[in-house]
């Protein structure tokens, strides 16, 4: 056998759409745990947005937070558990816009923690609002005629921001549209999560992602759009890696 | 000469159709149902031309659903 | 007792030294006048280095009580303190807590308001402290101190309470409480609990799959009306158990008396002394103070309603808990308000006026 999902995602149907990013990365975040030999050792916190039942399908520790909150549950447990490994999945609205202050805050302190975080520049669950990280000229149901920055302003690169941050250690972003970008996702994704335990600082991996019923295209055509247009302004790579001097 | 011989298990009931792992697929070993469905009213995908397999595991690795095991074996 | 330590300090210091000594495992907090003197201290004792208890000052009181959703729901002993502004920013936290039913300790010390309003003396978020404060159905267990000594002692026995019935407990407490100096006995110190301890206490807290168990999840939610319906029961039945078992109350001098104050916190000073006052002058006036407001001691002022002709509610704030004394009445005995509003406390002179007037 080569490939199996991995033992960690249980067998509950995931609530997500079809060809929805968040199920891949919900594969390689088990994988890497898995690896790493942390299933009993992880305490995880979902948001507020898709991934609220994160919970339901990775058979780790959770804690559901309010939204946009979950780097504040992160950095209160990573403090009082510091051999856990604990980390935080949030979307671009819970985390970019509501949670700005507690994603920022978090990060600066330098906690020990790992955020995932998922870029598909639009709110999914509500049914396709703008999000603080929705580009210029995409249509969404709050801006069905493009995001225009006179009456929006601009789409948020916030991974930029946290590079920018002294507490910040790893940040990073990456895609999982191919074989070759899943498997880049899930070695930051493991970088990460060891320089968290290493307690190096915090940690941010960006997911550039597609949410196909939220743009209304097909999940092959939504992958090439992304290419074509996400990746012009959200650029894939690493920002910041201060883990190997430390 | 050694050659990788592959086999794809797919998961069908809880595969949701993205066709993912049919655009993943390299030498177009997958391909989704034309009018079967399964439970949830999806088509699914499946081998189509099985004996082409390597076991390669790109449509398990891209599969959102992890729906797709996949086995290898060397063969002469 | 012999090995008593007695010391003189203020009721914001005397949270922070008795979260220290019973064991507290986390603090998370923001500064507001009229508490910050809980955090201070805090930072100044380092507790970190001797008991290993974590402080930590956030962004926000968003933040802070968020902090303390994740602590809580870690299985740990963690607390936050603020005054009334910044405890309404903490409401949709704390709505959460509720619902994921978390064991944790919310300190408010009390300043007027609405709005920015004042940073004197108020016990206006009286509403807000028992009547849920955020949005669904929900009871903090809500313990109002009276002196710096219940200051400190109220903090280990809102940590009992919340962990007994796995929900939020509240500390509320007004400006003079927390700012004013007394003497007090300063608790005993506990351990904080070892791991295990923790583990075998809290077997519901996400403290990772220890020894490979399933995995715990602390949420609120639950999108099935119908087992919404089974875990908001629940959550009411417990409440039920904490006002049948739970409430707590101080009678003075009401044996014989004609009149009775009901008050709470510092307003239960003040009629002390217009009780002595009263008395002076002839008039037979008792006090009964809640030491819990939620649960509220009904059936004590449904009982104090058969004997005395008139109760006076006397309060920093411009009607709340009078409320709550009429429900229990059920207009047996006339039931009137007293109290003062901006951050201005009652004289007891004022109160003896009242009550004069009133009955």
């Amino acid at each position: 056998m080569v490939y199996k999902k991995p033992t960690l995602l249980n067998d509950t149907p995931m609530h997500y759409c079809p060809g929805c990013s968040h199920g891949v990365v919900h594969k390689l975040v088990p994988e890497v745990i898995e690896e790493m030999g942390m299933t009993d050792k992880t305490i995880a916190i979902s948001p507020v947005g898709c991934a609220v039942f994160a919970y339901k399908y990775i058979d780790v520790d959770w804690q559901e937070a309010a939204h946009g909150r979950a780097p504040a549950l992160a950095s209160a447990v990573k403090r009082l558990w510091p051999d856990r490994l604990v980390f935080t999945y949030q979307g671009d609205g819970d985390l970019a816009c509501i949670g700005t202050a507690e994603t920022i805050h978090a990060l600066n302190r330098a906690e020990n923690i790992t955020i995932i975080f998922i870029n598909n520049a639009i709110y999914g669950m509500t049914g396709g609002q703008m999000a603080p990280t929705t580009l210029l000229g995409m249509k969404t149901a709050t801006c069905p005629y493009g995001r225009e920055v006179s009456l929006h302003g601009y789409p948020l690169k916030i991974t930029e921001l946290a590079a920018n941050l002294e507490g910040t250690c790893y940040v990073t972003r990456q895609s999982v549209h191919t074989v070759a970008a899943i498997n880049r996702a899930k070695r930051a994704i493991r970088k990460a999560f060891e320089y968290s335990m290493q307690g190096k600082g915090s940690n941010l991996v960006e997911i550039v992602s597609t949410c196909n019923s939220g743009w209304k295209m097909s999940p092959a055509k939504a992958n090439k759009w992304m290419e074509e247009n996400m990746f012009e302004f959200y650029h894939l790579g690493d920002l910041k890696d201060t883990g190997s001097d430390k | 000469m050694a050659r990788m011989k592959g086999a794809v298990v797919v998961d069908t009931e809880r595969c949701k159709g993205c066709d993912l792992c049919v655009v993943a697929c390299p030498l177009d070993v997958l391909a989704l149902t034309g009018k079967e469905v399964n439970r949830k009213g999806y088509n699914f995908a499946h081998e189509v031309l099985a004996d082409t397999c390597t076991g390669c595991a790109s449509c398990a690795t891209v599969c959102p659903d992890g729906c797709i095991t996949v086995y290898r074996l060397k063969t002469e | 007792m012999a090995d008593q330590e007695i010391t003189l300090m203020k009721g914001n210091e005397a949270i922070a030294h008795a979260a220290i000594r019973c064991g507290c495992d986390g603090y998370f907090g923001y500064p507001i006048t009229p508490q910050s003197e809980v955090l201070e201290t805090l930072a100044e004792q380092k507790p970190w280095e001797t008991t290993g208890m974590v402080v930590l000052q956030a962004e926000s009181e968003v933040s802070s009580i968020n902090m303390v959703y994740g602590g809580a729901a870690s299985g740990k002993k963690v607390m936050t303190s603020s005054s009334s502004p910044g405890v309404s920013l903490m409401q949709e936290g704390i709505s959460y807590m509720a619902g994921a039913e978390l064991p944790a300790l919310i300190v408010n010390v009390m300043r007027g308001g609405p709005g920015l309003g004042t940073i004197q003396p108020s016990q206006s978020d009286y509403f807000q402290a028992c009547k849920g404060g955020g949005h669904g159905d929900y009871h903090l267990i809500v313990l109002a101190p009276a002196s710096v000594q219940e200051m400190a002692d109220f903090v280990d026995l809102a940590f009992t309470l919340a962990f007994r019935y796995r929900n939020p407990a509240m500390i509320l407490a007004d400006g003079a409480i927390g700012q004013m100096m007394e003497k007090l006995v300063l608790p005993p110190f506990k351990p904080r609990r070892t791991e295990e301890e923790i583990i075998k206490e809290c077997p519901w807290a996400t403290t990772g799959r220890v020894g490979g168990r399933k995995p715990n999840i602390i949420t609120s939610l639950e999108l099935r009306s119908e087992e919404m319906e089974i875990i908001n029961n629940r959550i009411q039945a417990k409440y039920r158990e904490i006002e049948a078992k739970e409430v707590r109350f101080e009678e003075f001098m009401l044996d014989d008396a004609d009149y009775a104050i009901v008050a709470f916190g510092s307003a239960a000073r003040i009629a002390k002394k217009s009780i002595e006052i009263a008395r002076s002058q002839g008039i037979k006036v008792g006090l009964l103070r809640p030491i819990t407001l939620w649960p509220f001691p009904t059936e004590e002022i449904k009982k104090l309603a058969g004997k005395v002709k008139g109760i006076l509610s006397l309060e920093i704030n411009a009607g709340q808990m009078v409320e709550d004394i009429r429900l229990a009445v059920e207009g047996k005995v006339p039931v009137r308000h007293f109290g003062r509003l901006g951050g201005i406390i009652p004289d007891p002179d004022e109160v003896v006026d009242v009550l004069k007037r009133s009955f």
